[in-house]
């Protein structure tokens, strides 16, 4: 109860220290006192240092279990394992967004820290505008989610937390999709701040560049997590729904990749200035409107947890003010920052820049009347929709094919300007790229035209992108990036075409066969743990040449709520996943068997590893010519 | 009458302008054939029309009324008001359950029979899609 009090007075004191800076940093613009520096530094430490005692307050009481607080009672059990107990508290919305406002407050003082080169006006600036986002966040947690809210009389037990969350997965999903998500308020600050102060230009490009892809790393880094939790913990075998929760995260990271090409026109060339702002703006808005289409239940998604209008509310004005200010210092300060006056020669890097932007920006358009249409139509005819997979599908895939034909020979162009002399290589490349797509066609089992096109693009450009690590003079963290997307993009082409799926209603003893597998359902167990009963199959899949495979598929029956999910099984190989599923439709002796072989699984995680891979490989590299 | 250059901007704006329009027109139309709509019970028994198209139905599982054997699961979908017998051979989610939500993505055969080909997950035993409740809470 002490300690509760004691985390919503350190919030308290957390949102003075907020308007202490955001006081400090106004003066400081306008009377440019030495001095005053120093207490932006002191207040926005403060500020950190109250953020960071609430969360550990916050952390504390769901060890130990303190059920007075409210927050704690709803999500939290005594016989939950430590972990599950720790992680558990950004498990849930209030306590999610203590965690986003800790990332919030460490990055801008990390930011003042990093920064001292920069012109101080800029510096400044940016503070203000994050502060605004600050203490938005700050006023938003205390009113409508106070993390901190105690209970009279004290239950003697706590509600639990959802099992479906409690895996290792989704435990670190969250912190790494916000470290990506908060970093573009940072990028969204820099850019209006940027904007007033006549700064934007290759410096600015230069630095931000490394925010971008921090924030990129991790936004890529969060959304891996969650889909390979999807996978293995929702037993459907998939990886992506389309979504709307998925979506969503989908949205800022092709608007951060757009940006990410983009600044590095604005780094080497001064170009492209606007644009990189509308960017950025545009990135933030995209991870604040997340945010409010979660929590607010208006999206009709498989993973809305339950949850409260009146915060969606908040977020909706909260959301309005931003894009008002980001529209006035725009239309107010365009003049300041005048787009240089270049042509720009159609064979050269800035025209592969532009047409990558031209194409996230396509993809993202789709994502988002995909995502917001079934709303609006919802308001205004009260018709309710979903839209699935079909229409992504049949947006999105003939427009790949040109986008990785252009993404092959992109990288390859020179700033500026790019002679084109016929080389002997091209030829090699094509009859190499021919050669591989016509054996690669002939182990399909479809084989329609548009897939064989597809498969086309994509192996000329895993091609290109391989000889690129071979030249001199090249981009290293670029050829990776590529590299691993090239490889995503094939993986989960050929997992799709080739996931074949069997599902039974069967006893045990009894048996099936998948294609060329005999899959037998041998016994069944039952185990007690601690905060679950599990019942525990065991499958036998025998394949033509007799080899076998144990899997052990399990339901989980949980104590605290009492909620059943089950555990895939999965066995991994290189070259496919065997995924099994068992489920209890009544209490009969049927179960509901879902068997599924799933090609190039693993591929689809390794190849989003390398993509995250070359992201580091290039915040740390940068960070190296600096010094 | 105008510069070379004002007009060519004035015919890179209409351009961009009208590329954009199309693309969204172009989306939207797409966008109609590829969307499922979400039906309750009462609302198939009350359409004139016949519905082939793919779509929804939710409501609540009937009590006592899940039957199953090796290839299919047999339920009954009602909202209280009215009813709709489903089959469906395929995986169910864990929350699968009599006396609780459901929702089921398939085609009608007739205004009683309703062919699912997925039913939908949930991950809160305390969520209920929002459509369910809605169509819950007419009756």
């Amino acid at each position: 109860m002490i300690l509760s009090n004691v985390g919503f007075l350190s919030l308290l004191l957390g949102l003075i220290s907020s308007f202490a800076v955001f006081l400090c940093t106004v003066l400081n613009i306008k009377k440019n006192l030495l001095n005053l520096e120093k207490n932006i530094y002191k207040f926005l430490t403060l500020q950190f240092f109250f953020v960071i005692i609430g969360f550990f307050i916050l952390l504390y009481t769901f060890i130990i279990s303190d059920f007075s607080n409210e927050t704690v009672y709803n999500n939290s059990h005594s016989t939950k394992p430590l972990f599950y107990k720790i992680t558990g508290l950004w498990g849930n919305h209030e306590g999610s967004l203590l965690l986003w406002l800790l990332v919030l407050t460490s990055f801008i003082l990390f930011f003042f820290f990093s920064s001292k080169d920069e012109p101080k006006n800029f510096r400044l600036y940016t503070v203000i505008f994050h502060q605004i986002i600050v203490i938005g966040f700050f006023i938003f947690v205390l009113k409508t989610s106070n993390p901190f809210d105690t209970l009279f009389p004290v239950p003697s037990e706590g509600l639990g937390l959802n099992p479906i969350l409690q895996d290792p997965a989704l435990a670190i999903h969250p912190p790494i999709l916000y470290v990506g998500y908060v970093g573009t308020s940072i990028i969204f600050a820099s850019a209006l701040a940027a904007m007033v102060t006549g700064y934007v230009n290759n410096l600015w490009a230069k630095n931000l560049k490394k925010w971008v892809l921090i924030s990129w790393t991790f936004l890529t880094g969060g959304i891996l997590l969650g889909s390979i939790w999807a996978y293995y913990e929702l037993g459907w075998g998939g990886f992506w729904f389309w979504d709307p929760v998925e979506n969503i995260s989908l949205m800022p990271w092709l608007s951060l990749t757009a940006l990410l090409h983009c600044i590095l026109t604005l780094e080497k060339r001064d170009l492209f200035k606007n644009w990189s702002i509308i960017l950025s703006i545009v990135t933030f808005m995209l991870s604040v409107s997340g945010t409010f289409l979660v929590r607010s239940g208006i999206l009709n998604s498989v993973h809305t947890f339950a949850n409260d209008p009146s915060r969606g509310i908040y977020i909706l004005i909260f959301l309005f003010v931003l894009i008002f200010i980001s529209f006035v210092i725009f239309f107010i300060f365009e003049n300041k920052n005048l787009e240089n006056k270049k042509e720009i020669f159609f064979l050269s890097k800035e025209t592969s820049v532009l047409i990558n932007n031209w194409f996230m920006i396509y993809f993202l358009s789709v994502v988002l009347i995909g995502t917001v249409y079934p709303i609006f139509l919802d308001v205004i005819t009260s018709e309710k929709i979903s839209v699935g997979p079909p229409f992504y599908n049949k947006l999105l895939i003939p427009f790949l094919i040109p986008f990785f034909l252009f993404m092959s020979v992109g990288p390859s162009m020179n700033w500026i300007k790019t002679n084109l002399k016929f080389k002997a290589s091209y030829i090699y490349y094509f009859l190499l790229t021919s050669a591989a797509t016509i054996i690669t066609i002939y182990f399909l089992t479809q084989k329609d035209f548009l897939l064989i096109i597809l498969v086309f693009s994509l192996v000329f450009l895993s091609v290109k992108t391989l000889t690129n690590f071979f030249k001199n003079n090249t981009n290293h963290a670029q050829n990776l990036s590529h590299l691993g997307f090239a490889m995503l993009m094939l993986s989960i082409l050929f997992n799709s075409i080739s996931s074949t799926e069997i599902i039974k209603n069967i006893k045990v003893g009894e048996t099936f066969i998948s294609k060329n597998e005999k899959i037998t359902f041998e016994e069944v167990k039952t185990n007690e743990k601690k905060n679950y009963s599990s019942i525990i199959g065991t499958f036998e899949v025998k394949n033509k040449n007799n080899k076998i495979i144990k899997l052990y598929p399990e339901i989980r029956i949980y104590n605290q709520p009492v909620i059943a999910t089950s555990e895939a099984a999965i066995k991994t190989t290189l070259f496919k996943d065997r995924f099994i599923t068992i489920n209890l439709i009544k209490d009969e002796q049927l179960f509901n068997v879902r068997y599924q072989n799933k090609p190039f699984m693993i591929w689809i995680w390794i190849s989003t590893l390398i993509i995250i891979f070359g992201g580091t490989f290039a915040v740390f590299r940068k960070k190296k010519n600096y010094s | 009458m105008y510069g070379k250059k004002v007009r060519l901007r004035i015919v890179f704006i209409i351009s961009v302008l009208t590329t954009i329009i199309l693309s969204i027109y172009i989306i939207l139309k797409l966008l109609e054939d590829d969307v499922v709509y979400f039906k309750s019970p009462t609302e198939i028994k009350q359409s004139s029309e016949n519905i082939t198209k793919k779509i929804r139905v939710g409501g609540m599982v009937k009590k006592n009324s899940v039957t199953l054997d090796n290839e299919k699961i047999l339920f009954v979908i009602t909202d209280f008001k009215n009813e709709i017998n489903v089959i469906f051979a395929g995986s169910v989610p864990n929350l699968f359950q009599e006396e609780k939500g459901v929702v089921a993505e398939g085609f009608l055969e007739d205004k009683n029979l309703f062919v699912a080909d997925k039913i939908l997950a949930k991950h809160d035993e305390n969520y209920m899609p929002p459509e369910v409740k809605e169509s819950l809470k007419q009756k």
